[in-house]
């Protein structure tokens, strides 16, 4: 796996949108306890669309570079973008190859999105 | 020291170009060409089911089987009748749990356990608590690995304390116990004591009787010897006042239709057919180790330690954890400005195998305070060339990571 590609590199040292968002609609907790990764990620809507998104927590290098590539990509998309989206269409997302043992890693902002989503109210 | 590596046929693996520079050994070790040659002559001339039928294969494989069991009494210096063999550390403490923990635990009675426990020899315990309402009471560990001597004291007079169930040695401070007192101490109040040799076994040698513990637990797959291999040493006493765990053939000595009644001896806590190829290989294992010797071994490993410990000491965004006296050659490490799990990945990149993560003993790095850390583990076939380039392949990795 290419950690080293310059934009994984330069989200994992420069995070997008981190931080707790005030007056979050939605806000999900993901754990990865045996590789260390742990993150929190809120979510705002407006419209029926992703008005703001932000993450906290700490994870390696694919994780966190993970989580912010896309903290930034489901700006003003609908919701359920996030839950469809699966390993194959964020792997092209990232750009990278992602190994076997890395999988967890990279899902894991993708899975505390989806679980965010999932705890907003079926209206919304 | 002689230069075993030729007796490890996994150190010839490479990984694309790189050679296998194998530091995760305490996650399990390799497997010496004498332990595979037990396992193959076992199949290729033996195979058989043991302690049933009169036939010639049966009467060898047992021969064997029992045989094993002689040598790792040997290997531990305790008599064959307080030998059972479990497929693993975790196995054995859950058989204690189960066994002598059910029989004898009342609501309000406490296990004592140390902060520096693998979660092996916690959770079999966090699941009596919930089913017999026991209490578990905790040794703090000092950041230098050593305990808290005002949490010891607090343990060992605690009123309801039943059971001391410790490690010898910590899978992730790489601290080694002397337990000789805090066993004895134990044993003057009449508590029982349970001792956790996952990683200890491995480096040091041990001896029931010198150590006067209740139980004894260990792997075979960390002592060069096949994964499912493992053994619970019983003291003979407490066997005999201990109900059967598993039911079924092997532990019996007669069933009627209704009754049975339990075979004397450790067979009593090996129902159906064990793991008959893994027990000789492991008896294989610990004839090798004492063919090259365990002080040997112990010297070799002090060596190795005292130059990770001294190369280690060059890198000031290093940080380990625990202390550097009675330590096994083993190394948690926290790496400024890199994450351990990218490091572990990575490292492998260059044919280094580590381990990140909390090691199984999630209470003991949340009391540290840290999430992960980065392990190497060493073993005698390891070499200074390869610490070596251990740390010059992190330092490189840190500075691609500083750009
Ligand atoms: C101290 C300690 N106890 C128990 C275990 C569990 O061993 P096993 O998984 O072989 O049962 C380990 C293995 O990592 C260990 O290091």
């Amino acid at each position: 796996m290419d950690i080293y590609a310059r934009n994984i590199l330069d989200h994992y040292q420069r995070p997008r949108h981190r931080g707790v968002l005030a007056e979050a609609d939605a806000s999900f907790h993901e754990l990865n306890r045996s590789c260390g990764d742990d993150f929190k990620v809120y979510l705002k809507l407006k419209d029926g669309l992703i008005e703001a998104i932000s993450f906290e927590g700490q994870g390696c290098a694919i994780s966190t570079a993970a989580t912010s590539i896309l903290s930034e990509f489901f700006l003003g998309k609908a919701p359920a973008e996030i839950l469809k989206m699966d390993l194959e269409a964020l792997r092209s997302l990232l750009g990278i190859e992602i190994s076997f043992r890395r999988q967890k890693c990279a899902l894991i902002g993708l899975r505390a999105l989806q679980g965010a989503v999932a705890s907003l109210a079926p209206s919304a | 020291m002689k230069n075993y590596r030729a007796d490890f046929p996994m150190l010839a693996r490479r990984y694309q170009d790189k050679d296998l520079v194998y530091f995760d050994n305490a996650a399990t070790a390799l497997k010496p060409q004498v332990v595979l040659e037990a396992l193959n002559d076992y199949y290729l001339h033996h195979n058989a089911n043991i302690h049933r039928g009169p036939n010639f294969l049966a009467e060898e494989a047992t021969i064997l089987y029992e045989e094993a069991r002689q040598r790792v009494a040997d290997f531990i210096g305790a008599d064959t009748e307080e030998i059972v063999f479990t497929s693993g550390t975790t196995a054995g403490v859950n058989l204690v749990a189960r066994s002598w923990g059910e029989k004898n635990l009342q609501p309000g009675d406490v296990i004592a356990l140390t902060r520096a426990e693998h979660h092996a020899n916690i959770v079999p315990w966090l699941q009596l608590q919930a089913s017999r309402q026991i209490k578990l009471q905790y040794i703090e560990v000092k950041a230098d690995g050593t305990f808290k001597p005002e949490s010891l004291a607090a343990v060992l007079t605690c009123p309801r304390l039943r059971l001391l169930a410790i490690t010898q040695a910590s899978n992730v401070l790489g601290q080694f116990y002397e337990l000789e007192n805090i066993l004895a101490a134990a044993k003057a109040r009449g508590i029982l004591t349970l001792v956790d040799a996952a990683q200890s076994v491995v480096h040091h040698q041990i001896n029931v009787r010198q150590l006067d513990c209740d139980f004894l637990v260990f792997s075979g797959h960390k002592l060069f010897a096949p994964s499912g291999s493992g053994v619970l040493y019983i003291r003979a006493a407490v066997l005999a006042t201990m109900p059967p765990f598993l039911g079924g053939g092997g532990m019996i000595t007669e069933v009627k239709a209704d009754s049975f009644s339990v075979a004397a001896g450790p067979t009593k806590f090996e129902a159906g057919t064990p793991n008959i190829e893994g027990a000789i290989a492991l008896g294989a294992a610990c004839r090798y180790l004492q063919t090259i010797g365990q002080a040997e071994i112990f010297k070799r490993e002090q060596e190795l330690s005292a130059y990770f410990l001294e190369k280690l000491a060059s890198y000031p965004w290093l940080r380990l954890l625990g202390g550097t006296q009675n330590r096994l050659p083993l190394f948690s490490l926290v790496i400024t400005g890199l994450h351990p799990h990218d490091a572990a990945d990575l490292l492998g990149e260059q044919g280094i195998v580590t381990r990140a993560g909390h090691h199984c003993a999630q209470p003991l790095h949340d009391s540290l305070g840290i999430s992960a850390s980065l392990r190497a583990s060493l073993a005698f076939y390891n070499t200074e060339a390869e610490i070596d380039y251990f740390f010059a392949s992190l330092n490189t990795l840190r500075q691609s990571f500083q750009n």
